[in-house]
């Protein structure tokens, strides 16, 4: 027992040491029981984090071949999942914006910019045509035939109008556009013609619209117009005659009234420049060549009347749903170069008409018809004659010349048009003159337009001209556009 | 007598004036936007469509009596997302009409307050066919849009006619509650045919595909607005039947002949469905559009 109580403080120490010793041991034990749950842990984190990853995977795998296969079907990329809208709650309306808008779409305010053109940023629209034309004519000299600046001008292959058109708003009151056009004449030059630049006015009082700067004549239908929206590939004979091989056009200003009247009308006064090559049958020197037998006179402009003045008037009709009749008459006044005071009127009427049925799909079908009509008259002053060139006298020339053509749109994509064109002049005492000798000729085309950017055509021409006979070209003609996408006038 | 003459005309013009002047003058592009505008707007308003409901809206005529309609518009109201670019931009530049431009009040672009589909999420050029860089435009063709258009349109009138606001949003309230009635009864009668397997003309009617739950399989044109060419339909008719599409959808307008090959081809049937109001004499308002093209779909999916 003796020992019991000395042992007890061994046993004491011992169970102290051991206590201690245990303490620690527990301490150590639990600290390593510590360890392993944390690594449990950890594994199980990492576990969950694996089978997450791998779920993650898996379901972006799946999202991403569901997609692929959503694309496939429909051919684009969509939006994700459709988002299952409750049919519309009768919720007061001028709150049911806000709740339409909510999603990705943009919120709505009414100063956003009107995006007529186009899309995005929308300072300035960029197109760029390109009009092509390649055949074969027994008249060896094409360009003595053709009398547009922009037709087929040779055997082979004519590039006919690289044309740049530049369009956009310039602020809230005007408009701007410009055409820019690049052609290769026969001898292999690169040309550039500054065609258009004008701005357009938005928002006049009284219906009125100011143009100024570089611009077509409104001056009946094709005149105005650019060389690929027309249906044949050259421009008609009496255009080429009167308003020139590159249309009339001239730096000037221009009015015009939307009268308000209960069908369409609009009168135009233009008043431009009268000379240049622009100005074919007015100012114009030719070129140092002669013109109807007379060298070109230099005159200035001294006042008013020596500019060039077109008015116009044109009214269009819904006839019904399916018939459209436009009308107009025009007219171009102004002094021309042959003498001192020497003035050209060229007057105008013009018809269009459009059938198109009420169940169309892109466009098609249709039928069109257009006439144009224009008479000149010409002061030609006298002229004493030269070594190359016979005197002239002071004489007044009167010309006139139609063009009346049919297209129709048999099936989508395809057009068949037919055009007849007549010119001719009174007796004067130059005779013959090429330039006012009576020419008809007969144009039948076939066109293709693989889409509304593309176009393919075929066109025979079959001309008589009194002094040269009949000759027979047969051209094709090309295009593309690239860039904005031009809104169509009618 | 020559004054006395004048002084009639001259009365007589500012008798339509006053006439006029009395409702606003609203100017829709689509005849859907108009119906929308004419059940919002009810007697205050006088609506004119510019687009006829038969004819293929992306290819409409600039002719010069709509020069005259947007001349005397007070609102403008177009669908946006190129969806008039072909035609609209020349008419509005020549209307010479200052309450219907750019940030005017009397303009609304509703695609503005629509979720639009198919928004190209990478760069778009024109091989891609006529796909446009806002979103399919055709959007007219889910009825659940239908509110929030009238709700575009309310906003306008409201702001150029506060005085009869009130009037403007309880007619609105009005449209809105019988689309939504319609809307459930529509879904309903469609619900057991969710999951059809449909392939239409053109993308057109993917918004009312969506809503109804049908599966678009695949276009019979190879790209939006570029013509089927024969490698494109032989691609199309071995995944119509894989697929086991039922319906060949298209608009009354489009040609006929590829949908009918199609549809011999692989016992698919042809649904003529009019994707704008006004497409058939039946669809006379926006409601009745799509009580037409839902008992077309119901007729054609019953039938044995």
């Amino acid at each position: 027992m003796r020992g019991v109580p000395r042992r007890i403080p061994s046993q004491m120490k011992i169970l102290r040491r051991g206590l201690s010793s245990a303490l620690c041991l527990a301490a150590l034990a639990i600290q390593a029981q510590e360890t392993k749950e944390i690594e449990q842990i950890r594994k199980e984190i990492q576990e969950a984090t694996d089978a997450f990853q791998k779920a993650a995977d898996q379901f972006q795998k799946t999202t991403d071949s569901l997609k692929k296969r959503l694309d496939q079907l429909q051919g684009t990329n969509v939006p994700a999942a459709a988002e299952t809208k409750l049919p519309p709650s009768p919720a007061p309306a001028a709150d049911a914006r806000t709740n339409a808008l909510a999603g990705s779409s943009p919120a709505w305010s009414p100063a956003d910019p009107i995006r007529v053109v186009g899309n995005a940023q929308n300072y300035l629209n960029l197109s760029f045509d390109a009009l092509f034309a390649a055949g074969w004519s027994t008249e060896p000299d094409v360009e003595s035939l053709q009398l547009g600046g922009h037709d087929p001008l040779q055997r082979g292959f004519t590039v006919q109008n690289l044309e740049m058109t530049l369009q956009g708003q310039v602020d809230p009151y005007f408009r701007g556009q410009a055409s820019i056009i690049f052609q290769i004449d026969p001898e292999g030059e690169t040309g550039v013609e500054a065609e258009e630049a004008y701005l357009e006015s938005m928002s006049l009082p009284a219906n009125l619209q100011l143009r100024a700067g570089q611009y077509f004549t409104e001056f009946g239908r094709l005149n105005p117009t650019h060389p690929h929206t027309w249906d044949f590939v050259d421009q008609p004979l009496v255009n080429g005659r009167f308003l020139g091989g590159d249309g009339l056009r001239n730096p000037g200003a221009r009015l015009s009234w939307l009268a308000p009247t209960p069908f369409y009308s609009e009168l135009f006064v233009s008043m431009q420049n009268s000379q240049g090559e622009t100005a074919h049958s007015f100012r114009n020197d030719h070129e140092g060549e002669v013109f109807f037998g007379r060298p070109a006179t230099e005159t200035h402009v001294k006042g008013f009347g020596d500019m060039l003045y077109a008015p116009r008037y044109a009214a269009s009709f819904d006839l019904n749903d399916e018939n459209t009749l436009v009308t107009g008459a025009s007219a171009a006044f102004g002094p021309n170069s042959s003498g001192g005071s020497t003035d050209t009127q060229i007057y105008g009427l013009d018809l269009f008409y459009k059938w198109k049925p009420r169940n169309q799909s892109k466009g098609w079908p249709f039928v069109t018809w257009q006439t144009e009509w224009m008479y000149r008259r010409y002061e030609a002053g006298a002229f004493a004659g030269d070594v190359d060139n016979p005197a002239q006298p002071s004489e007044v020339l009167r010309d006139w010349g139609i063009y009346s053509q049919i297209s129709y749109g048999f099936r989508r994509g395809w057009v068949g048009s037919l055009r007849g064109d007549y010119v001719t002049g009174d007796e004067a005492a130059l005779d013959p003159d090429p330039d006012r000798d009576r020419r008809w000729r007969l144009s039948p085309a076939l066109t293709f337009f693989p889409t509304e950017f593309s176009k393919i055509r075929l066109q025979y021409n079959l001309d008589d001209r009194r002094e040269e006979g009949v000759d027979h070209s047969i051209w094709i003609q090309f295009e593309f556009l690239l860039g904005a996408h031009a809104a169509h006038k009618f | 007598m020559r004054t006395g003459v004048f002084g009639w005309l001259l009365l007589a013009l500012l008798g339509c004036g006053a006439a006029s002047a009395a409702k606003l003058n609203v100017v829709a592009t689509l005849p859907d936007y108009g119906s929308i505008a004419e059940a919002v707007g009810g007697d205050k308003v006088q609506v004119t469509s510019l687009v006829r409901g038969t004819e293929d809206p992306h290819f409409v005529d600039a002719r010069p009596s709509l020069v005259r309609s947007l001349n005397k518009a007070d609102l403008l109201v177009e669908g946006g997302a190129d969806l008039e670019v072909g035609w609209l931009p020349t008419l509005v530049s020549g209307a010479r009409n200052a309450r219907i431009l750019a940030d005017a009040p009397g303009h609304v672009l509703l695609s503005r307050g629509i979720r639009m589909r198919d928004v190209p999420t990478g760069p778009v050029d024109r091989s891609m066919g006529d796909v446009h860089p806002a979103g399919n435009p055709h959007f007219n063709l889910d009825p659940a849009n239908g509110r929030d258009m009238a709700a575009s349109i309310v906003a306008a009138l409201s702001r150029l006619d506060p005085a009869n606001a009130s009037a403007y949003q309880s007619n609105a309230r009005q449209f809105t509650e019988r689309l939504g009635v319609k809307l459930a009864e529509w879904t309903n009668s469609l619900a057991p045919y969710r999951g059809t397997k449909v392939v239409t003309y053109h993308k057109s009617f993917d918004y009312l595909l969506e809503r109804f739950g049908f599966e678009l399989v695949g276009t019979i044109e190879p790209k939006p607005g570029i013509e089927p060419s024969p490698t494109h339909i032989n691609a199309l008719i071995p995944r119509m039947k894989a697929a086991g599409v039922k319906l060949i959808l298209s608009e009354p307008n489009r040609p006929r002949k590829t949908p009918a090959q199609l549809a011999e081809a692989t016992g698919a049937k042809v649904v003529l469905l009019p994707g704008l109001v006004g497409g058939v004499p039946e669809a006379t308002n926006y409601i009745a559009l799509f009580d037409y093209d839902v008992r077309q779909l119901l007729d054609a999916l019953k039938a044995p």
